[in-house]
């Protein structure tokens, strides 16, 4: 071989390996990336799956024989009772109040549930659940430094000492937080759930849905399809292509003057920030669709059009259905960036405090990003562990967002 | 308009006579008629003052060399040129002495008398029974599934594929191979009973057993139907066609009977042409 040829062979050669070392370099360094988020939120937020519960013996709690009439009972003492005689101690009106911050506001209320639940007598042996307050949740899962000096933790000595006899006497046990997938928010952690912001964000991405899809591909079919190669269409397709570049909050402010002030629609309502983030999403559905719609072979719709289709025929016979899987696939990416986004929200009032869970598009709600946004604000230290956990779910769901849309293209591919 | 310098220099080139075309551009009992037919694709002048003859019962094969307007020639027969954005057609084409280009006659029911295959297999992503059915179905042509079923096995049989298909005839269409495809498209447009068959080199994706079956079968088509056969190989040409016409620079120079423009061409562009010295 010539000695020129060879040397520079020898020199592509060794460049080739020092490109390929690089790219192989970025793969490691974006999967160390995703590792380290993944992991640090996995760290914090796993313990806020389970809540710590205090289980307690109901005849401690409740005279025995015939239960009194539930509405003359006062529960908030009764837990407090309880948990004296659980501890063996006769609390002074002091210790009352350090008492009662061992258990969530709740209790007294899964006592009453209890109480009306049961069938008229209580069981010697029986004892009741009761959620633990989040300080006292916090110092089960090893939250916070026992030993720092006194008035740099939220629990006192005493309270810390309860808390170790209480475990010694196997009173205490930590369950599945259910409280995270069934309630809206709450001021109280332990008691704070993010059923009220899944469901304001599902319902906010049906109306984009509903909105944007139709709307984006029936944009799509036009402009690829029948519109003129005119000045006036290449502007309007150059102004799509910006629209997908504008900040999201630029949405919000639309929404806010022209669907909350000119129209006159509710505050934070999920029919408004559904529209909002479906104004946000349409470019995005116009440009995956218009690209779907181009890569459906010429020869398909002339073939259609040599049989007599009209152009319409030709369009929904053959080119939708073929460009579909890609549209889909360009619709669900849309989505799950609405279903992401906070700023435009942040304009509509849905940055609220919302205990209820929403059952129309009209109620007022927030979404799960808000949330999370939201708990990032708190400073309760059980908060911060929510707020890790509120964003796995969020990962979670766009997960398996990303993987109905691959079961979709699959689907129809075949 | 023409565009003065092209047809100049074609006529400086022939060193004959200015008119085009020579030959016989008339038909005995013509089907479609084209007159002063020119085509441009935004500034090209794809088709420049065409006129000739296509007579009922004939194959005619339109030769000549790449980018002469053969193919533009046969989209303006079916107007499948509208579909493109920048065509512009002028002229007359008349199909049983309609004038197609005229206001009143819906390319959509023109396409449905005048059928079209591709040059490049182009079955639809579908069942094989759907893509024979398709046509019928569009245009209503059978009331019921019975009927349609008729449709599909006639047209099936027709093109020698039903018995290589029948048991499969839920499976696409492009499942198939290239040459069964095409019998396949050929297929789909004889379902919809056309009057004439546009071909646009049929055959020049397939291999020569293919081509065979292809050429045996515009045989049979052409007891029934008008065929218009676009191709670059002379043989078939030969074999298939009983008229030819030859075309130069998106001009007609010569149309005749098949046999006279192989042994005797007039036009000397012609005898380049077909003895291989242009082209």
């Amino acid at each position: 071989m010539n000695r020129v040829v060879e040397s520079r062979l020898r020199r592509r050669h060794r460049r080739e390996r020092t490109f390929r070392g690089l790219c192989v370099a970025s793969v490691l360094v974006a999967a160390l990336f995703l590792l380290v988020i993944l992991g640090s939120l996995f760290r914090q937020g796993a313990s806020a799956f389970t809540q710590t519960r205090i289980s307690l013996p109901v005849p401690a709690m409740l005279p025995a024989g015939d239960l009194p009439d539930s509405g003359a009972m006062d529960y908030d003492a009764a837990v407090l009772d309880a948990l004296a005689a659980l501890l063996a101690i006769d609390p002074d009106r002091a210790e009352r109040r350090e008492l009662r911050q061992l258990v969530s506001i709740d209790a007294a209320f899964v006592l009453r549930d209890y109480v009306e639940s049961s069938p008229g007598r209580v069981v010697s042996d029986a004892s009741v659940r009761v959620p633990a307050s989040a300080k006292v949740d916090m110092a089960i899962k090893g939250e916070f430094d026992r030993t720092a000096a006194s008035d740099r933790r939220p629990l006192s000595d005493l309270q810390i000492d309860w808390i170790d006899r209480l475990v010694e006497l196997g009173a205490i046990e930590r369950t599945f937080n259910t409280a995270l997938f069934t309630n809206g928010d709450s001021r109280e952690p332990e008691l704070a759930g993010i059923r009220a912001a899944l469901m304001g964000s599902v319902l906010m991405l049906l109306i984009t849905l509903a909105v944007a899809f139709p709307i984006g591909v029936a944009a799509a079919v036009y402009l690829e399809e029948f519109a003129p190669r005119r000045a006036w269409i290449r502007l309007l397709e150059l102004s799509i292509n910006n629209l997908a570049a504008v900040p999201s909050i630029v949405f919000g402010l639309l929404g806010l003057v022209v669907l909350i002030d000119w129209l006159g629609m509710p505050r934070s309502a999920p029919l408004v920030g559904g529209l909002v983030l479906a104004l946000l999403t349409l470019p995005v559905i116009v440009i995956s669709s218009r690209s779907a719609i181009r890569a459906v072979p010429t020869s398909i719709r002339e073939a259609s059009l040599g049989l007599g289709a009209s152009r319409m025929q030709v369009v929904s016979h053959h080119v939708l259905p073929q460009a579909m899987p890609a549209i889909v696939t360009g619709t669900i990416i849309g989505l799950s960036r609405a279903f992401g986004e906070t700023a435009p929200l942040l304009m509509i009032g849905m940055v609220a405090f919302i205990v209820d869970v929403p059952s129309g598009v009209t109620d007022p709600a927030t979404a799960l990003p808000v949330q999370i946004y939201l708990w990032a604000d708190s400073p309760e230290r059980a908060f911060a562990e929510r707020t890790s956990a509120a964003i796995l779910v969020l990962l979670g769901f766009l997960l398996s967002m990303n993987l109905l849309a691959a079961a979709i293209r699959r689907k129809v591919e075949k | 308009m023409r565009t003065p310098s092209k047809a100049n220099d074609v006529a400086a080139d022939a060193g004959g006579g200015p008119e085009f075309p020579v030959g016989d551009p008339s038909a005995p009992d013509p089907c479609i008629q084209i007159r002063d037919l020119n085509a441009w694709y935004g500034d090209i002048h794809a088709l420049c003052d065409v006129g000739f003859e296509i007579g009922h019962g004939e194959v005619l094969a339109l030769i000549g060399p790449s980018g002469c307007g053969k193919t533009t020639l046969l989209r303006c027969l079916n107007r499948l040129n509208d579909a493109v954005e920048d065509a512009r057609v002028t002229g007359e084409v008349t199909l049983d002495g309609q004038n197609i280009y005229s206001g009143s006659v819906d390319p959509v029911a023109l396409r449905a008398r005048v059928g079209m295959v591709f040059q490049k297999p182009n079955p639809f992503p579908k069942s094989i029974y759907d893509n024979v059915a398709y046509g019928a179905r569009i245009h209503g042509l059978a009331s019921d599934r019975a009927e349609l079923d008729e449709i599909v096995h006639t047209s099936l049989e027709r093109v020698g594929l039903l018995k290589e298909v029948r048991a499969r005839l839920d499976e696409p269409g492009t499942d198939l191979s290239g040459g069964q495809q095409q019998r396949l498209c050929i297929a789909r447009t004889i379902a919809v009973d056309p009057e004439v068959i546009l071909m646009d080199e049929p055959c020049s994706a397939l291999d020569p057993i293919a081509t065979a079956k292809i050429e045996d079968l515009i045989d049979e088509l052409s007891a029934e139907y008008v065929i218009v056969i676009v191709t670059h190989s002379m043989q078939q040409a030969a074999r298939v066609s009983n008229r030819v016409a030859y075309m130069n620079q998106g001009q007609l120079v010569e149309v005749g009977e098949t046999d006279r423009i192989f042994t005797n061409p007039l036009h000397k562009l012609t005898e380049d042409y077909i003895t291989g010295r242009i082209g």
